[in-house]
Parts: structure tokens; C-alpha cells; sequence
């Protein structure tokens, strides 16, 4: 789970790193306000969207006067950064930027450890300096029973080639951001750039925090951050029904059990000249309800022609997944042609169930894909 | 032989008596696999299909002389139940449970790893060596014994292919679930190492997806070290970059870990790399493993 810049810098201060002051506004009246309340001008507006690049697709504007804080307020607010439409900007103070640094924590899947990256070329896209230099980048793997030694703290500060009177403030800040990514179980924290001032304070001028969605469970605080106009509609929509969907772009509804197999049945159908309409695993112990209301989901967007069902019954019951197909059929009038693969456990008496109906049974995965893509292009 | 599980293996069941506990542990002593205990902390004394349950995992290797450990505990007690069958003398270590925090799962890492243990998972559907023993959730009936090592990051979709091999005549040494979590046990390359060693094993059939690099790992293993044929699958090939397909280590992030990729790495190192489930068998065949002697 992402979260907005402002609200991870909020969290930055409970961990007791420095910020510029500042506060989130929904309009430009609003942010006329709060930049008021700052300390002298400029002011610096940013888009508040969780994809990267805002930068570069003008969503980050220094405002050296209450007229130009509106007017790159009203410019900023709605507009469409890589498909997300802007509806905050956090209005902060200006900085005195004498040097800015990149400093990141991720999990590092190879080796298995929470890797805190450093890097002085801060404000930059960092994959790219990844890409193109990656000798730029320090990479300090972290045990997570000694925690972040001082010695990686003090390799970090000689990396970045930081004045003597900066260290100190640096190896808090750096501390607490991994105490931050440990105590809120992060998948990503990272401050890019962390600026050193003219008079050598280390402050955060930016925060990104992506979440680890299995441990939501254990911080109450986090759900209540999530921003739900980030995400697709429908995906939302089947987040709250405990359904496990993507959406994408094509006209045949999937519907599968296990991860695995959905992804091995979108690309079966793109192998076949077809384009899968969503990623969706009904899950292991799906019941009728839930089968049904997956359908709903897949059956709410307007693209798609064809249903395709893949079931490979090994926890799943098939007679169970009959039982979805036919309520949600009832329930919600489904019309739309219904190709299903149904294979395994208690698969005749699934098969009895549907017999009167019109739904086309086929034996194989293959066969499957290929009468849905049929089937997609005649409806077409 | 056989990798992981087989006739020796002595299991226990941590959460034996929850609904996926149960049902499994049934299916399991169906199939002839030697379930000699359940652990349940609290419920010890009680019994379960005949099988004594204690409240320690300690308790059941003194009693009950336990070996492999399988884990149905809930997520978030999941981690804690595999320390304490590492810390409790257990030797395989396989966990069923999806959804365990990734920094709980990266502190059970590196204690297996200290005690040297096997660890498999979590979030995979476990291992079964077919006619020997079941250790996991995956219907026992589509296995046949046979030659061909299968490892996979997938559950579903291990089946299919499992079941395409069984239809065609290719029966298997042993199907690895290494599970679909960003942080697992066991990788591609440790199965790899396992299956090159076994005797039972002629050829690997290696079930890849989207995110991470341990498809490229295995690549390049299989090219230095690996002497019997290889054979690859790579789910996601439609996947759109920046989103999780259910798994929680299944994601293309920062334009890595896409299916192109790992296909390229897999056809660098000579494996050949299947476009559909339903193709395996033939390339099986094209690879000179023929049905009859598996």
C-alpha cells in the first residue's frame, strides 16, 4: 500500500526527522492560506499523486508570491499525471539547498536483507542512476537482529562525501528512516532528495512509502492512509469484497483459481490472438459467494464480451464454483457467453449442475482460450 | 530416492486442528504419508485422526521422533510456529500459510539457515513424492511416480502441468512448491542442486513467473552446473508492469523481473522454455526423455 508524500513526511516527524514546514491543500484558496502561514516566499507547490516523474510532467512549482501559489495551485489541482488526477498539493517553505543526496530502504529479494541505498546524486530519478551509474549508489545490506550499525552509518556519510558538521544530523536522520521502515513494515521508505542546507541541516524534502500489505494487519493506523482515487475503480471495488483482481485492457473476463494459473491463463489467451480483460484468483476456499461475486466484478467492466473460467480443482470444489456461477447468474442476469474449464475435485458433480444451462463446458486450458478468443472476436 | 519428502519423512502438523489442518491432514494419511503428531499449543493431549497432538513442537520430536514439520498456522503466527520447529530440532520445515510479513519471514530465513535446516515456502502448496509421501495441498490422485523433477513458484498452475506430464506417460521423483512470496526457503537454484543429485531425477521441469531474479539465478546454474535436462514455464508474460498478480513476490517493479526476461535467460542456458502448459510433454520427448522409461 502506497502513500501520499505528505503523509509519510507526517510520519518522518513522529520519527523525529526534520521536514520543511508546511501543509496539504484542495484548492487554491487553500494553499494561498497555508502558504501564508509559511515564513516569506518562494514557496514550492507539489502534486500529491503516488506515481514518480511529477516532476518532469509539471506537477512541482516554485511560487515566489501568493498570486503565483494560486495560480500553479490551480494548474496543479486536476491535473492528470501518468493517468492519476491530482486532487491535493503540499504547500511547503523553500529550502536552501546546498547538496541533495538519495537515501532509500527496500528489501533486497536476492539476498534476503532490508538494503539502505545511498547515493549523492539525490533529486534524480534513481533507477536510472541504477541503470547508467550504478558505482553512485552504496548498497548496505542490514541485519535485522544488530539493526543499523553506527559503522554503516558513518560508510553512508563518507560515501556522500558529507562536512563533518552535517554527520551528526545525517546518522539521526538515516537511523530513522530505517526505524521508520522496521516499525511500519515498509516494503519501500525512501527520501529522495535528502537535502543538506547552506548551514549543513539534513532535511527530508521528500518522502515515498509503499507498505508491506501482509503486516497492514498489525498497524490499524496504516488502512485509514490509503487513498482509493489512486487506484482503478473496480479494483477497489473488489479489494473490499476480498477479490483478488487486476484490471486490464481486453474483452475476455478471466476468471481462475490460484495466481499462478491466472497468469498462465491470460497469457494462454494472448497466445491465442485474445486479450484478457483482468488478472483475477477466486483464492483456495472460495465459496459460492465469493465465485459470485468475483463475477460481479469481472462482469462490471464494460469491456468485456466473454467470461472464461479456469478452475483446477485441488482445494477448490468445483461443485462449490457451480453453485457461484449459477446464483450470480440469477442475481445479476448475466448474459454474457460463459466458457468454463472445470477440472478436479467433485468436477462430475459440477458438471451435472451446469448441465442445463448455457454455459460451454470445454476439457482443456487450451481449448478454453481458443473458443473464448472465438467467441471475443465474433462479438466484436 | 527422491527429493525432500519420502519414506522417511516422520511429520508433524502445526495447526492441525484448524479447517485447513484438518482436511489436509486427512488428505495426507489418505495418500500413505507418515503423520505421527499434531502440534496445537493448548491442545495437547487431545488426538486427531488417531494422531496425538502436544503443545510443543519439542514435545513431538522427543515422543514421537519428528522430522519434517508442515504448517498451517495463520499468518500471523505463522513465523513464530516455523522458529520454533527450527529452534526445536526439526529438519524440513515447509509452510503452507500465504500472507506472512516479509520482515517476520526474513528472520525465519536466516535461523533456518543458521541451523541448516531445509525450508520450504511459504505461501506454496508444499512437496509430494508420489507413491511415498505428501507433504502439502495438492491433489495427490494427479501425480503417477516417475523420473521427472518438477519445482515451481506456483500452486495451480504446478497442477496443470503436473497433470499434462501424468496424461502423457511422465510420471515425477518429486513436485516442489518453492511458493509465490518475495521471501521464500528455498530458491530454483537450491532445487536444482537437490534434483541434479538425485538419482531419481532425469530431467527438471522449472515453473517460473513474473518479479525477482531467481529464474535468471537458476539460468545461470543450470548452464555452469547442471548435467540433466531442463525444462522451463514463465507465467506472466501479459503481466503490466507495476502491479502485483496475487502473489506477493509475483511484480514487475522498476522494469525487472518481466517474463521476457527470464525467458531470455532460461533459452540463454539451453532450458527450453514452454509457451503453453500443454507443451511440456512434447519437449520432454524433443529432449530425448521418453515416456516408458519414466
Amino acid at each position: 500500500m502506497k502513500i501520499h508524500e505528505y503523509q509519510a513526511k507526517a510520519i518522518f516527524r513522529e520519527y523525529g526527522m526534520e521536514t520543511p514546514a508546511g501543509r496539504v491543500a484542495e484548492t487554491p484558496d487553500e494553499a494561498v492560506e497555508i502558504a501564508a502561514e509559511l515564513v516569506g516566499f518562494p514557496v514550492v507547490v507539489k502534486a500529491q499523486v503516488h506515481v514518480g516523474g511529477r516532476g518532469k510532467a509539471g506537477g512541482v512549482k516554485l511560487a515566489k508570491s501568493a498570486d503565483k501559489v494560486k495560480r500553479h495551485a490551480e494548474a496543479i489541482l486536476g491535473m492528470d499525471i501518468k493517468g492519476s488526477t491530482v486532487r491535493k498539493v503540499l504547500v511547503e517553505g523553500g529550502i536552501d539547498i546546498e547538496r541533495e543526496i538519495y537515501a532509500g530502504i527496500v528489501i533486497d529479494r536476492a539476498r534476503k536483507l532490508p538494503v539502505l541505498m545511498i547515493s549523492a546524486a539525490g533529486g534524480v530519478d534513481i533507477e536510472e542512476v541504477a541503470a547508467t551509474n550504478p558505482d553512485k549508489i552504496l548498497k548496505i545490506g542490514i541485519d535485522q537482529t544488530l539493526g543499523l550499525c553506527d559503522y554503516q552509518l558513518r560508510q553512508a556519510a563518507f560515501f556522500v562525501d558529507l562536512p563533518k558538521e552535517a554527520q551528526r544530523s545525517f546518522a539521526k536522520t538515516v537511523r530513522a528512516l530505517y526505524e521508520v521502515f522496521i516499525g511500519k513494515d515498509c516494503a519501500l521508505a525512501e527520501i529522495n532528495p535528502l537535502v543538506m542546507t547552506g548551514d549543513k541541516k539534513i532535511i527530508a524534502c521528500d518522502g515515498k512509502m509503499d507498505f508491506d500489505d501482509n503486516a497492514l494487519a498489525r498497524h490499524p493506523e496504516l488502512p485509514a492512509l490509503r487513498d482509493e482515487g489512486e487506484d482503478e475503480p473496480l479494483e477497489v471495488d473488489a479489494r473490499r469484497s476480498r477479490v483478488n483482481y487486476v484490471k486490464l485492457d481486453g474483452e475476455i473476463g478471466c476468471l481462475v483459481n490460484g495466481a499462478g494459473l491466472a497468469m498462465g491463463t491470460m497469457d494462454i489467451v494472448k497466445h491465442y490472438g485474445g486479450s484478457p480483460a483482468n488478472f483475477l484468483d477466486v483464492g483456495g476456499g472460495a465459496g459460492p459467494e465469493q465465485i459470485a461475486e468475483a463475477l460481479r466484478i469481472v462482469t462490471s467492466d464494460p469491456l468485456v464480451k466473454v467470461i472464461l473460467f479456469n478452475i483446477f480443482g485441488g482445494i477448490v470444489r468445483c461443485d462449490r464454483v457451480a453453485e457461484g456461477i449459477l446464483q450470480a447468474k440469477e442475481k445479476i442476469g448475466l448474459t454474457l457467453p460463459i466458457v468454463m474449464r472445470l477440472v478436479g475435485t467433485n468436477e462430475e458433480k459440477a458438471r451435472e449442475m451446469l448441465a442445463n444451462t448455457d454455459l460451454i463446458m470445454v476439457d482443456t486450458m487450451s481449448e478454453a482460450a481458443k473458443k473464448a478468443v472465438e467467441l471475443s472476436k465474433a462479438a466484436a | 530416492m527422491s527429493v525432500i519428502v519420502d519414506d522417511s519423512t516422520r511429520l508433524i502438523v502445526q495447526g492441525i486442528t484448524g479447517n485447513e489442518g484438518r482436511f489436509h491432514t486427512a488428505q495426507m494419511i489418505d495418500y500413505g504419508t507418515n503423520v505421527v503428531a499434531g502440534v496445537v499449543p493448548g491442545r495437547g493431549g487431545e488426538s486427531y485422526l488417531e494422531r496425538p497432538i502436544y503443545n510443543t513442537v519439542a514435545e513431538a520430536v522427543a515422543e514421537v521422533g519428528a522430522n519434517t514439520s508442515i504448517i498451517f498456522v495463520p499468518a500471523v503466527f505463522a513465523a513464530d510456529a516455523a522458529l520454533e520447529s527450527i529452534g526445536s530440532g526439526i529438519k524440513t520445515v515447509i509452510i503452507i500459510t500465504e500472507g506472512i510479513p516479509t520482515l517476520d519471514m526474513m528472520k525465519v530465513y536466516w535461523e533456518g539457515n543458521r541451523a541448516g535446516i531445509r525450508l520450504i515456502g511459504p505461501n506454496c502448496p508444499g512437496a509430494i513424492s508420489p507413491g511415498k509421501a505428501k507433504v502439502g495441498i495438492m491433489p495427490g490422485h494427479i501425480h503417477r511416480p516417475g523420473h521427472v523433477g518438477v519445482v515451481s513458484r506456483s500452486g495451480t498452475l504446478t497442477y496443470e502441468i503436473v497433470n499434462e506430464l501424468t496424461i502423457n506417460g511422465y510420471g515425477q521423483s518429486t513436485c516442489l512448491g518453492i511458493g509465490g512470496d518475495p521471501i521464500i526457503g528455498t530458491n530454483f537454484v537450491d532445487a536444482l542442486k537437490l534434483f541434479e543429485a538425485d538419482d531419481d531425477t532425469e530431467a527438471v521441469i522449472m515453473i517460473g513467473e513474473i518479479g525477482g531474479t531467481d529464474e535468471e539465478d537458476a539460468a545461470q546454474y543450470v548452464k555452469e552446473h547442471m548435467t540433466k535436462p531442463v525444462l522451463g514455464f514463465i507465467a506472466g508474460r501479459t503481466a503490466p508492469p507495476g502491479k502485483r498478480m496475487g502473489h506477493a513476490g509475483a511484480i514487475v517493479s522498476g522494469g525487472k523481473g518481466t517474463a521476457a526476461e527470464k525467458v531470455a535467460a532460461l533459452t540463454g542456458a539451453g532450458i527450453s522454455v514452454a509457451e503453453l502448459p500443454d507443451q511440456i510433454a512434447g519437449l520432454l520427448a524433443e529432449r530425448g526423455i521418453n515416456p516408458a522409461a519414466s
